[in-house]
């Protein structure tokens, strides 16, 4: 079971206080109805799926109800930040 | 008896402090000591057979001392407390204890199945999936006596009468194992200050030292642990719990364990919870888990009396019991001179010592030489003779390698033989971490991996094999580890005395013994126990092409036991190493997972049974349905009434009687489960537009709407009625069901993409109790207890909600229908909604006012062709897939959610299933759901399927059944003849027809 820190509630918490809620940092593109099928299809369901560190959502579904973002290795688990929304990780370049 | 005469300073059965009990076994009366293991009271009666085996029901006998005991398996106690698959070595005997071998049938002496051993030549690897495939469909016949002969205990049929309970830790260091080095790590950790939690499996810590003969100093070992504890007992920041299995490693330190608190003193007991389940989540985690002893492989070698070496030194050290009269050693390894110098000591001269290493100049051979003890060297036990027990062994010369023999083989007659093929690392924990063990060729043994998480290894676990080594370990890693922790390392309070080092002679890469016939001849030579595993059919698994070590265990099923193959394991990949061709760090070993010994479900579950297994959810009217008949269906957590039968009355007749009381007069719904999230702020109105697919731009206030959620996809989501409260506030209704993942899903858009918006969420569903009143007569019934509203058709018009007093209290009156028919809904704070459903019930008397349940109000809104999300919709309908074009408005500034998916090209697509009625040809017959639907009646395979049916009730009001359902291309197939095959062969008619079956112009519900 994960320890995820709450950068809302500022504290270590058990993972059966939060839900996952998948990639973090997609963003909904501003036109949808100006896109072609494939371009909405690469936001719709297309996701990462790397080995190493990925960024991804949570929320504090039993504590505060806040989402925020951690960034977990996907083999150890090891969690190396998490951090509000709208901001960025220290840890991984989402840049490309 | 087998009781030793003589006083063993760490025998639980030292004759002070011995107290005797009464126990069965196998129906049979005997007498044991308090405290000692079932196991050794077995021996102590001399009992031998303890067991059947598993697939060729060969007679089994005691092989260890704990955890790693492969064919004592014992069902204790019987009735509701029975206790299946539990090993005769730990269960911790008590008076009126009562055993059963869990193999064997009629008894373990005369076992009918044994018939079997004729035809185990006939029996190889995978054996059951060779012979019992074919034909197919006699698998269920095969599996029931398959079954029959391989069981590993019965489960009781009735309720736990004992109850478990949980405790949560976060600890600095958790030291698992308390034997010399993990005592000593917790010491060290103690006293630099870190609060530590020592976990051990048995009765009592100390770990080897409780079983073995050595000397500290001047001290037994067993005196220097007693003293060890003792310190560590005084210091309050450590918590020792014995009789607690750490069995589980999971991520972030987080670690379970299981304490058998009451266990050891009855079968049921009062004296508290049976056992308790710790979470723990451990800054550091400090692995002591030990080592076992490993097997040599040889011919017969599963006979009655072929025991470990080290657990021949605990029967007699520990329990003061011995096995038998006459022993032979067999050994590759120094270690095991030590059960020689015990029975030497304690026992008898009658020991002789097979070593299949050449003579050399060592310690032990000095010391066995000094106690005359014969050693034969260079050689090696080939097979073991006897029926019921082992009465004698055949010893062979072997080359260097130990692989091959060279000369005549000379039979030794012996009762017990005592076998030791090294030692290998309890790696299990660590390895749990997803840490692959690294196999280690000067000690033979895997060690743990690198550690991913804040851990370390100490002592035998971690490859020393050496008591001063262990004590080191502990000594400098608990030390360490505390001080990284921060924790100041203490001075140690006193000196810790060490034992001497020992110059030891390295055991011999011999795992599985020749024999003058090849492995697939020679007579059976046991790898895993517990589960029938020969080195024959690890080597034919081999030849058979498997070469994955995880391929292997699962084709002959090594490993597989209630043992977890934890003497089976390395010798297993020995074998298929040697058959391969390969080293066994080219094999590698397979996965470790929790749990790391069987645990009880019950501790798992702890308090959460029974009432508090899953909340449940009441509304404020509950106490009115329970004494007025009801019959409760559940939704998600909540307790709705589903249909209110007068006496006598089916489920049936009373769901006829209360739909037909709607239709025709006035019925009362209990509404209040139904969602409602508050949404309030100045940007409310454009949070809506964007979550809903209409367009709220028109909705003022005092209106109501009904709204389509989407998920991006454009798949139904949710849907419900949202009314207008003021400008700045609406009151949004989800399904039932839906309430939280709704709100969880306007969190996330309001949170991550829209956080500029002005916006407020709030789930009110508690706050608020609906009585909904649906039929002709509602609005009589609400002019007789509100006056300060005008119900007038004109002035109050469907789809608006006003605010008024009824019967006194202020409430929020819906005009919404969900049968068709007039209905409002009077929602009013929660407290006070028992007393206006009274007042409902009490002034619609004269309008006979009938309360109807969830499936009255399913017909009612089937009868109108409305959908229940989750029933008719399954996360993979548009609104276009349900006939709902009308409520999907683009809007200009944003498009809503999901939008963008209902023009892509598979939405669009013209076979896709929609949603239509059907009406059975024969008016009798009610369809079930969940039906398939075919175009013919008589088709060929593969069946194409055109669709299934969501919903089907007998209609009281039409007289006849209806069905809703998904048909492809559904809504330009109207009025065609389609066919659903049923289960009993036999093939309904169908017609496609319209889905609103009632007052298809929608009349009703504007009167």
């Amino acid at each position: 079971m994960l320890s995820i820190y709450c950068p809302y509630c500022n504290e270590m918490r058990d993972e059966e206080e939060f839900s996952y809620s998948g990639e973090a940092h997609i963003k909904r593109p501003e036109k949808p109805l100006e896109l072609t099928d494939e371009q909405w299809g690469q936001y719709l369901f297309f996701r990462k799926n790397p080995s190493t560190l990925h960024a991804e959502m949570w929320n504090h579904s039993s504590g505060c109800r806040q989402y925020f973002n951690v960034v977990r290795d996907m083999q150890s688990y090891k969690i190396t930040e998490t951090y509000p929304i709208a901001q960025f990780p220290e840890s991984l370049d989402i840049s490309e | 008896m087998r009781r030793l005469n003589t006083n063993i300073i760490n025998a639980v059965n030292s004759h002070e402090n011995s107290i005797t009990v009464n126990f069965k076994f196998n129906g049979k009366r005997y007498k044991g000591h308090k405290g000692e293991s079932l196991a050794s009271a077995l021996i102590a009666n001399d009992i031998a057979i303890v067991g059947r085996s598993f697939k060729f029901s060969r007679p089994r006998g005691i092989v260890g001392h704990w955890s790693e005991e492969p064919n004592a398996i014992v069902q204790v106690g019987s009735g509701a407390g029975t206790v299946p698959n539990l090993k005769a070595t730990q269960v911790e005997l008590y008076e009126g204890l009562e055993a059963k071998s869990v193999n064997g049938w009629p008894n373990v002496n005369f076992d009918l199945m044994s018939i079997s051993g004729f035809f185990e030549r006939l029996m190889p690897a995978g054996f059951y999936y060779k012979t019992f495939m074919y034909p197919r469909k006699f698998w269920k016949t095969y599996e029931k006596y398959i079954r029959k002969a391989a069981g590993l205990g019965k489960v009781p049929s009735e309720p736990d009468p004992d109850f478990y309970e949980k405790l949560n830790h976060h600890c600095d260091i958790l030291v698992v194992g308390a034997g010399p080095s993990g005592m000593l790590a917790a010491l060290q950790a103690g006293r630099a200050g870190a609060r530590v939690i020592i976990a051990d499996d048995q009765s009592e810590i100390g770990g080897s030292l409780l079983y073995s003969n050595s000397k500290i100093k001047k001290m037994s070992g067993y005196a220097w642990a007693k003293s060890i504890e003792n310190e560590i007992r005084s210091f309050k920041n450590i918590t020792v719990i014995s009789r607690c299995t750490v069995f589980g490693y999971y991520d972030h330190n987080f670690l379970t364990m299981i304490e058998r608190c009451t266990d050891h003193q009855s079968l049921t007991s009062d004296l508290g919870p049976r056992q308790r389940l710790h979470r723990v989540r451990a800054q550091s985690v400090i692995l002591a888990t030990g080592a076992f002893e490993r097997p040599l492989v040889f011919a017969n070698n599963d006979l009655p009396r072929i025991m470990l070496a080290s657990s021949v030194s605990a029967y007699i050290n520990r329990y003061a019991v011995t096995p038998g009269e006459k022993l032979v050693v067999c050994t590759n390894n120094d270690n095991a001179y030590k059960t020689a110098f015990d029975w030497k000591s304690l026992i008898n001269d009658h020991v002789t010592i097979i070593d299949t290493r050449r003579a050399v100049q060592s310690e032990v051979i000095e010391r066995a030489k000094a106690m005359r003890i014969k050693i034969i060297h260079g050689h090696g036990v080939i097979e073991a003779r006897g029926r019921t027990r082992v009465k004698s062994v055949l010893v062979a010369p072997l080359c260097m390698s130990g692989k091959e023999i060279i000369g005549e083989a000379t039979e030794i007659y012996c009762d017990v033989v005592a076998t030791s093929g090294g030692w290998s690392a309890a790696v299990h924990l660590s390895s749990q971490t997803g840490v692959k063990p690294v196999w280690d060729n000067e000690i033979l043994s895997f060690r743990p991996g690198q550690a991913v998480q804040s851990q370390k290894s100490v002592g035998a676990c971690n490859g020393s094999f050496e008591l001063k080594e262990c004590i080191e370990d502990g000594i400098s890693v608990g030390a360490s580890e505390a001080k990284r922790l921060g924790f100041e390392s203490g001075k140690p309070k006193q000196k810790i005395d060490l034992p001497e080092t020992k110059d030891e002679h390295p055991t011999q890469e011999v795992f599985c013994l020749p024999h003058f016939k090849p492995l697939s001849r020679a007579p059976k030579q046991f790898v895993d126990q517990q589960l029938d595993v020969t080195a024959g059919s690890i080597e034919l698994a081999a030849r058979e092409g498997f070469e994955s070590v995880e391929h292997v265990k699962r084709y002959t099923a090594l490993g597989f036991g209630t043992d977890q193959g934890k003497l089976s394991n390395v010798n297993g990949m020995a074998i298929l190493a040697n058959a391969l061709g390969k080293s066994i760090a080219e094999t590698g070993t397979t996965m470790f997972r929790p749990a790391y010994t069987p645990t009880t479900f019950g501790a798992i579950a702890g308090r959460e049974v029974k009432k508090l297994f899953d909340p449940k959810r009441y509304t404020p009217m509950h106490d009115w349905h329970l004494e007025n008949t009801v019959e409760f269906e559940n939704v998600g957590q909540w307790k709705r009434p589903w249909y209110f039968p007068k006496s006598g009355e089916t489920m049936e007749q009373s769901v006829r009687r209360e739909c037909v009381a709607v239709r025709n007069s006035l019925g009362i719904l209990d509404a209040s489960t139904l969602g409602k999230i508050d949404v309030q702020g100045k940007d409310a109105k454009e949070f809506l537009n964007r979550v809903y697919t209409n367009n709220f731009d028109t909705l003022n206030p005092g209106k109501c709407r009904y709204g389509l959620m989407l998920k991006e996809d454009g798949m139904i989501f949710d849907d419900g009625v949202c009314a207008c409260i003021s400008k700045d506030h609406y009151l949004i209704h989800t399904t039932t069901g839906g309430a939280a993942n709704v709100l969880a899903w306007l969190e996330l858009w309001k949170q991550t993409e829209w956080p500029d918006l002005d916006v407020f969420l709030t789930s009110v569903t508690d706050a608020w109790a609906t009585s909904t009143i649906s039929g002709p007569n509602s609005r009589k019934l609400i002019q007789k207890l509100c006056s300060d509203i005008d119900f007038n058709n004109d002035n109050f018009k469907f789809m608006e909600w006003k605010q008024g007093l009824i019967a006194g209290i202020e409430a929020r009156i819906f005009r919404v229908s969900f049968t068709g028919e007039l209905s409002f809904e009077i929602n009013v704070p929660s407290n006070f909604g028992l007393y206006i459903w009274n007042k409902l019930i009490e002034a619609g008397a004269e309008f006979d006012i009938t309360p109807y349940g969830t499936e009255s109000m399913h017909i009612l809104r089937a009868e109108k062709g409305f959908i229940i999300v989750g029933q008719d919709t399954d996360g993979s309908m548009s609104p276009m897939d349900m006939g709902m074009d009308w409520i999907v408005k683009s809007k200009k500034d944003y498009s809503f959610l999901g939008e963008r998916s209902l023009i892509r090209a598979d939405i669009v697509r013209e076979d896709r299933k929609q949603f239509v009625g059907l009406r059975t040809l024969n008016d009798k017959q009610v369809l079930p759901e969940g039906s398939q639907i075919v175009r013919s009646k008589k088709q060929t395979i593969p069946i194409q399927m055109e669709g299934h049916v969501t919903s089907s009730y007998f209609s009281a009001c039409l007289g006849h059944p209806i069905a809703l359902a998904m048909i492809k291309n559904g809504h330009q197939r109207m009025g065609e003849i389609v066919y659903s095959p049923q289960s009993d062969g036999s093939v309904i008619e169908l017609r496609i027809v319209n889905p609103v079956f009632y007052d298809p112009k929608g009349e009703r519900q504007y009167v």
